[in-house]
């Protein structure tokens, strides 16, 4: 009975969501410990499935006992388990900082924050392409109620930006996984993969046009230039701990270029073998360029924040656009941590907010400065890539992914050069941000606010989780390196899927 | 002409006209836009499954034959999905005109707050 | 253990003094100074280990799948750099703790120094080059923050930017190099790497990986051209720059050179770039230092210039070069510390730095002067110091090299800089110390407390014992360091003050003389130099940032410049020309497929006509919203149309009525919005936009075609066959819907429940602030002076209750026969949305008490629960099942499990079209209300 265990990652948020609708509506207090207990059970869950995937084999769970591929099927692979991990760890920070502070802002702040997990943990586990979108589509609604959290007008233009521009990708999910299904007549990822191969040459363009349709799809999610203009005003007239949520976002959709392009458009794809390979490098060096050049020209924490975003993600996509053993391995690593920081970075935006001055843009209570810019500096090493934290081993293992490759010569110079260029912007921001204080030494003011101590402590947390994927990059990257080799032989996955469940009706 | 030309056509004029109007530079053109690109994408999903007549996927003893329900099924789901969708951007753009007072969709443009209603300056033609 | 401990523990230790600070200054430096003695003892230990010729290793894994592993190893080099790390390091942090004021927060200041302190002996220390580059950053890091110690001054900011930018930069090109290097080695640990050189320098990568790291090393130890840093950097405490930028930080990039030297040098590659480096780094920065006023800038462009002679001793690549270099490293260590740490001492207690208001001071702190003049005089050469000897031995390197085939360029260029150097030393002496004394010091200068000047009272106890007994002293360190940089025997040489008469002895005498003469012609000197023109390094350094910041901001602005028509045309044209290059990428085959075509019938050409005129329409005139929002509804009754005709019963159905349900909630919102589009756009625009849509709609249009002209092979027939014996429900498409994709569904309810709850939290928040007012201030159009006609009011309410039934049956037939909860929902949805037309909100609202929000979530609820259920019994989620019952109305009824979460679909759909459209009514009727006021107030005004 272990195997329907991967329900719950999906079924844990959807009842808790539709009872804080029914149930829980009056009193703020109950959805608060409701939504905190379901992200713990979460997080408990995740790591349970973590454990569970680590011995090899995909896990299949047949929805409805129907066997692959008439009914839909969750799919539990180490990369899967690995984001839901991710996200549950995340999610408990987001939900603890978030609580008491944010979440008064409108209605409906934790129901919707449940949906959204129930989102992204239903994308990270389903097997069906379809499937795939309606789940993108959870997710991508509940974004928008918990980006428009709370009204404001720049919020609303900018929410207007992101829902269209992912109505577009929506649309356009539906004309790939039409073209697809019209020409291979499946919808199950594990089908498709197995079908693929024989496409005869004369359905090959337009299960191609279908395929790259799918991979600007999963490229406007992770915001990948040039269809990255949601990413900056939303991410940045949103809620802070939003905004940190959000950091996962991204990572659907860059989950999903690794599960269809290594699974169903990969190696043994016949004629359309490694379809994504040739736009995805280029796309993802050209982000990271653009990334870094925002968080030159940010003004603020909040902009060079969502820049620097852009910029992992285009570092991330790097590894993952090598196609390789090495650097889809190095890509996930990068992942990790960038997301990590990324969403710290968030939750530390939400804290300095409060604290500074709008007028000069400098912190107001010197007292809290030095903890602040600590904090700061922490984030700012691990998002530029210097040592000691993870940031630095990821672009480590991505220019050794690099260097196998014929792409060296954009590659390297692209990291190193854009690394100095970051190092520059955050730097400025940091000197301009905390190093215009008057020093400690001078009296305190003796307004001060509290500080958060919850989003404080969470943020440290994220810190130490950064610093221990550095520490222990070996074992975590033995993980990487099994998820990877996993992704890379699709023929387990595929034959775990298609056979058919005991006693199947 | 074929029905499957027809059909192409349709849905090609649909789509045409849907991201002509999401080019625009007013919220209500763009929802417009949106679910003319909704309609296209739904028949083009719908015929998917190809051109049948007369065949409703419903069980019969007597039936000939079956139109694919699969694409109907999906298509159903993206109906209603889309359905979601547009009713959220309708009360979007609404919210955002009665924040801002301009229903521009460009970002960081000072908003004339423009008067509901009939009476109304700007130059139709 | 020994080894990773040397390293760590000044890294734990800077926990300690933030908290020692409590415990009053004295115990906050005794705890720094603890941890370094601690570490410095375990070092020590090792000597008699490493002197006997062994080295020390150490490893622990770290990366393994990277070769980056946490290893260390002691040999005479590592052992030498070490040493001279911790001992000048006790001496500064003796020295600090006078230097410090009282609110420096010395707690931080000496965090920041052992962080540094461990990070360097992490560099000399690490086995393995990435280890290396690791502490390497590090280093920067931390210099950084002990830089950027007085962050109030602006100064220090920038010299702390600019430090870290330019040996940041440095360190990514080493970490680029060192990624070479190992690769070309076959390993990443110095102990292998060492003995590789030859496959190393026969490498085709040799020079581009030689590059990267003499960028790292060039960097970091300010070489000409990166020379310009190091001064700024001098905006730190002085005991920063006495420990930093003379003794360690800067050494980092020589010990680098030295250490790799037996891998990388010898070539003409190495000699050509490192030695000219060298050469050229040395006078140019010895010029500088000579006109320098600030005594830390002098001695700051002094150290860059004995930095630019030992580059150029290790560039010579030859073994008495190199022991040359290191027996200089060592003096230089000496005298420099001494210097800077007297300079602080001026600074601190004179109240300037600034060599033109000072002078005479041997008068007012002899202690002080006198071991400053005896450090300079070593700096300068003078015999009997070990500055000379060393000084000496280069000049003797030097002169016989050449560089490219000139025989002159080395012996002169050399005795110029040192020439140079003398008279900077000489100005040092003369100009500060020597002399008449002031009237007017900022200060009143006196010799500073013990604490300060005894650590420059140790530093000169060497300065002399070695340059009288060179060889006693000196030698065995000299030669195990020498021994270990040069990874193999080196040439018979001695330390001696009296080499005889050579030509670096002619060559010192000229240097030391005309370095005199040169201060004695100082005015005219000075003439010269400021005839030329003097780039200032900041100046140039910020504008280059600003420069930088400027444009990116351009390419910004240019690029995200927040105009969605923009935004969307370019994505839709990239995703366009994707879809286009994959249908070309593969192999180009017949457009149309060959499956038989049905030929159109006349309906479906009047509804074809009518779809097309519509769009035509749309494009035409969509500036009157009203209009635009008929034509849409026609088109979606068209869709349905096809639906039907292309026997999907289920898509007609829920078109239509999701048709009815879209067009009044657009109804709503049209009436608060504006009621039409201005036509703004360009001519230019219009084309554009209107070129792109049709070339995507032409692609759709033809994918489709292409599609439906060839045969299919779907897996739906499994769905078929199975709809009745598996699934209980004769409407295939419904019971995939429940069934074969349940999930689907469940996902889509959601979706809509998502919706209707973020519509509501949106219109819910509309109700007050600034978009409250703007309601008020909606102008309604004239309009029926009843807004509840009693017509409309009456059949509302009759079909309400039919419209109920009609809803229940479509539910329960739906497994069987075209509907299902979707449809049903709607429609029962539609017969309560027209009472709230009818009859308005408040009305409706108050008869018939639905508590929408609890209707999505139960049905959320339901439809979950259902599926869970089968759980209990073993069975995957949503695993349905059914059976037949006789109910009194409806007969012979059959039950499906999947029924119930149907009902749940039911339950969620009306809960939230009720949701979202009641919420919005309700808006709208607060807007009437409050302009009816408005209304009314105004015609009260209008008497008065």
């Amino acid at each position: 009975m272990t195997l329907s265990w991967l329900i719950f990652p999906v079924a844990i948020p959807a009842m808790t969501a539709a009872f804080l609708v029914l149930a829980a509506r009056r009193s703020l207090t109950a959805q608060r410990s409701l939504s905190i207990l379901a992200t713990v059970a979460q997080l408990a869950l995740a790591i349970g499935l973590y454990v569970m995937a680590r011995d090899g084999a995909p896990h299949v769970y047949w929805l409805g006992h129907w066997p692959a591929p008439f009914g839909i099927v969750l799919v539990l692979d180490r990369l899967s388990a690995t984001m839901l991990l991710l996200t549950a760890f995340l999610a408990i920070g987001v939900v603890l900082a978030a609580t008491g502070e944010w979440d008064k802002r409108g209605r409906h702040f934790h129901a919707l924050f449940q949906f959204q997990l129930l989102g992204i943990n239903g994308a990270f586990l389903t097997g069906d392409l379809f499937n795939l979108f309606v789940f993108f589509e959870v997710l991508l609604i509940a974004s928008y109620g918990l980006m428009l959290h709370g009204a404001g007008a720049k919020r609303m233009k900018a929410g207007f930006h992101y829902v269209a521009i992912n109505l577009i990708g929506s649309t356009v999910f539906l004309f790939a996984a039409g073209l697809i299904y019209a020409v291979v007549g499946t919808l199950n990822f594990a089908d498709l993969a197995a079908k693929v191969p024989q496409v005869t040459s004369a359905d090959q363009p337009l299960l191609a046009a279908g395929a790259l349709l799918l991979l600007a799809v999963f490229a406007i999610k992770s915001s990948l230039v040039p269809l990255h203009w949601w990413l900056p005003p939303t991410y940045g007239s949103t809620l802070p701990p939003v905004a940190a949520l959000f950091a996962i976002m991204t990572k659907v959709g860059v989950y999903s270029i690794i599960r269809v392009f290594t699974l169903v458009f990969g190696a043994d794809a016949g004629g359309l073998a490694q379809i994504a390979s040739p736009w995805l490098l280029p796309a993802a060096i050209v982000t990271l360029v653009l990334g870094t050049i925002g968080v030159l020209a940010s003004r603020n924490l909040r902009t060079l924040t969502c820049y620097s975003l852009i910029a992992s993600t285009g570092t991330l996509l790097i590894g993952i656009g090598l196609f390789t053993a090495p650097g889809l391995a190095s890509g996930l690593y990068y992942l990790l941590q960038s997301t990590l920081a990324s969403a710290a970075l968030f939750l530390l935006v939400g804290v300095v907010l409060k604290e500074t001055d709008n007028r000069t843009q400098i912190i107001r209570f010197p007292q809290h400065a030095s903890l602040l810019a600590g904090l700061y500096f922490c984030l700012a090493i691990a998002s530029v890539g210097m040592p000691p934290l993870a940031g630095f081993i990821g672009k480590l293992l991505i220019l050794d992914a690099g260097r196998a490759a014929a792409s060296m010569a954009s590659v390297w110079p692209a990291i190193l050069i854009t690394s100095l260029l970051m190092i520059i912007g955050f730097a400025t921001i940091g000197i301009r941000l905390f190093w215009n204080t008057p020093t400690t030494a001078h009296a305190p003011e003796p307004d001060a606010a509290r500080l958060p101590v919850l989003t404080i402590a969470v943020i440290g947390a994220m810190i130490i989780a950064i610093a221990a994927l550095s520490v222990f990059a070996g074992p975590v990257m033995n993980d990487m390196t099994a998820a990877t080799d996993q992704l890379l032989a699709p023929r387990n996955y595929i034959d775990a899927v298609l056979r058919p469940p005991l006693a199947m009706r | 002409m074929s029905m499957e030309f027809l059909v192409a056509t349709g849905i090609g004029a649909l789509a045409a006209a849907g991201v002509y109007l999401i080019l625009l530079r007013r919220t209500f053109p763009v929802v417009i836009g949106l679910s003319f690109l909704t309609y296209a994408v739904n028949v083009f999903l719908f015929t998917m499954g190809r051109l049948t007549i007369d065949k409703p996927p419903i069980i019969t003893p007597t039936a000939s034959g079956y139109a694919d329900p699969l694409p109907q099924a999906l298509v159903l789901t993206a109906i209603v999905i889309s359905f979601g969708m547009t009713a959220l951007i309708v009360v979007l753009s609404l919210r955002s005109f009665l924040e801002t007072g301009g229903d521009d969709v460009t970002l960081g443009t000072r908003p004339t707050d423009q008067p509901t209603g009939p009476a109304r300056p700007d130059k139709v033609p | 253990m020994k080894l990773a401990l040397v390293v760590l523990i000044p890294f734990i230790g800077a926990l300690l003094p933030p908290l020692a600070i409590r415990g009053g200054r004295n115990a906050c430096a005794a705890i720094t100074a603890a941890a370094s003695l601690l570490s410095l003892v375990i070092l020590l230990s090792t000597v008699p280990t490493v002197y006997a010729g062994n080295v020390l290793q150490q490893n622990f894994a770290w990366l393994p799948q990277l070769g980056l592993s946490f290893s260390f190893f002691v040999d005479g080099l590592g052992l030498f750099f070490a040493a001279m790390i911790l001992i000048i390091g006790l001496l500064i942090i003796l020295y600090a703790r006078f230097y410090l004021d009282r609110d420096d927060p010395m707690g931080r200041f000496f965090c920041y120094l052992l962080l540094f302190q461990g990070a360097m002996l992490g560099i000399v220390l690490s086995n393995n080059i990435l280890l290396l580059v690791v502490f390497w950053e590090l280093t920067s890091l931390s210099s950084f923050l002990l830089i950027g110690f007085w962050y109030h001054l602006p100064g220090s900011r920038q010299g702390a930017k600019m430090a870290l930018v330019v040996t940041g930069s440095g360190g990514l090109a080493l970490m680029g190099g060192a990624l070479l290097l190992g690769h070309i080695a076959g390993s990443f640990e110095l102990t292998e790497i060492l003995t590789r050189g030859d496959v190393i320098k026969a490498s085709p990568l040799y020079l581009p990986m030689l590059l990267l790291i003499l960028a790292g090393a060039f960097t970091k130890s300010a070489q000409f051209p990166f020379h310009f840093w190091l001064p700024h950097a001098m905006a730190a405490p002085t005991p920063v720059s006495a420990y930093l930028h003379s003794a360690t930080m800067v050494k980092a990039g020589i010990f680098l050179l030295a250490r790799l030297w037996p891998a990388l040098s010898g070539t003409p590659e190495w000699f050509l770039i490192v030695s000219l480096t060298g050469l050229v780094t040395m006078v140019i920065a010895a010029w500088i230092a000579l006109f320098k006023d600030d005594l830390k800038a002098l001695l700051a462009f002094s150290t860059v210039s004995h930095l630019g002679l030992l580059t150029m001793l290790l560039g010579f690549s030859t073994r008495m070069a190199l022991v040359t270099a290191v027996f200089h490293i060592l003096n230089h260590a000496t005298f420099k510390a001494a210097l800077f740490m007297s300079a602080g001492i001026v600074d601190h207690e004179a109240g300037t730095r600034d060599i033109r208001k000072l002078g005479g001071l041997r008068h007012l702190m002899p202690i002080t002067s006198g071991l400053a003049i005896l450090a300079a005089a070593s700096m300068a050469g003078v015999p009997l110091l070990n500055g000379f000897i060393s000084k000496e031995m280069m000049l003797e390197e030097a002169a016989h090299t050449v560089y490219a085939g000139q025989v002159w360029l080395f012996p002169l260029l050399a005795t110029v800089g040192a020439l140079l150097s003398a008279a900077y030393s000489a100005r040092l002496i003369f100009h500060v110390f020597l002399g008449p004394v002031r009237e007017s010091y900022p200060h009143r200068p006196h010799d500073p407390p013990v604490g300060m000047w005894l650590p420059v009272a140790i530093l000169a106890v060497p300065i002399v014992a070695i340059g009288i007994m060179p060889a006693f002293f000196a030698g065995a360190i000299v030669y195990r360091t020498a021994l270990a940089a040069a990874g193999g025997a080196l040439p018979d040489y001695y330390l001696a003050l009296w080499h005889g008469v050579t030509p670096a002895l002619g060559m010192s005498a000229v240097a030391l003389l005309g370095g005199l003469l040169l201060l004695w012609l100082y005015p005219a000197a000075n003439r010269l130099r400021l005839s030329v023109p003097r780039p200032d390094a900041m100046t140039m350094f910020r504008a280059t940032m600003a420069q930088l910041v400027r444009l990116s901001r351009r390419i910004i602005a240019a690029i995200d410049n927040g105009h969605l028509p923009r935004y969307l045309s370019i994505i839709v044209a990239s995703i366009g020309l994707l879809a286009f290059a994959g249908y070309l990428r593969a192999i180009p085959a017949g457009f149309a497929g060959d499956r038989i075509t049905i030929p159109a019938t006349l309906p479906v050409y009047i509804g074809w006509l009518t779809l097309m005129l519509a769009c035509v329409f749309i494009v035409w005139d969509h500036y009157h919203r009203l209009f635009a929002l008929i034509v849409t509804s026609i088109v979606g009754l068209v869709v349905s149309l096809a639906f039907l005709q292309f026997s999907a019963p289920d898509l007609a159905l829920t078109q239509i009525s999701v048709e009815v349900v879209t067009t009044i909630l657009l109804l709503l919102a049209i009436n608060l919005l504006p009621h039409t589009t201005p036509d703004e756009m360009p001519r230019r625009e219009k084309l554009a936009a209107g070129g792109l849509a049709v070339m995507v709609g032409a692609g759709i249009a033809a994918l489709a075609y292409a599609v439906m002209t060839r045969s299919a092979d779907t897996i739906s027939g499994y769905h078929i066959e199975n709809s009745k014996p598996g699934g209980g429900g004769t409407n295939v498409v419904n019971v995939i819907l429940v069934d074969f994709r349940g999930y689907d569904t469940f996902g889509e309810i959601i979706v809509l429940s998502i919706a209707a709850l973020t519509i509501y939290a949106l219109l819910d928040s509309a109700m007050h602030g600034e978009a409250e007012r703007r309601l008020a201030r909606t102008r309604f159009g004239k309009r029926a002076h009843d807004p509840h006609p009693l017509m409309l009011t009456v059949v509302a309410r009759v079909l309400l209750p039919l419209s109920l039934m009609v809803g229940i049956y479509i539910l329960l037939r739906g497994h069987n026969l075209p509907g299902g909860g979707f449809i049903a929902g709607l429609i029962v949805a539609i017969a309560f949305l027209m009472q709230y037309i009818a009859s308005g909100y408040v009305w409706a609202h108050k008869r018939a008490r639905i508590d929408a929000h609890a209707m999505i979530g139960g049905g959320v609820v339901i439809a979950g629960a259902t599926g869970l259920a089968s759980l209990l019994f073993d069975r995957p989620f949503l695993t349905s099942t059914f059976g037949y019952f006789h109910l009194p109305i409806f007969g012979e009824i059959e039950l499906a499990s999947a029924m119930a979460f149907d009902i749940g679909v039911f339950f969620a759909v009306v809960g939230t079209c009720l949701l979202s459209l009641g919420t919005l009514s309700r808006v709208e009727e607060r807007a009437e209300q409050a302009s009816v006021r408005a209304q009314e107030l105004r015609q009260e005004a209008k008497p008065q």
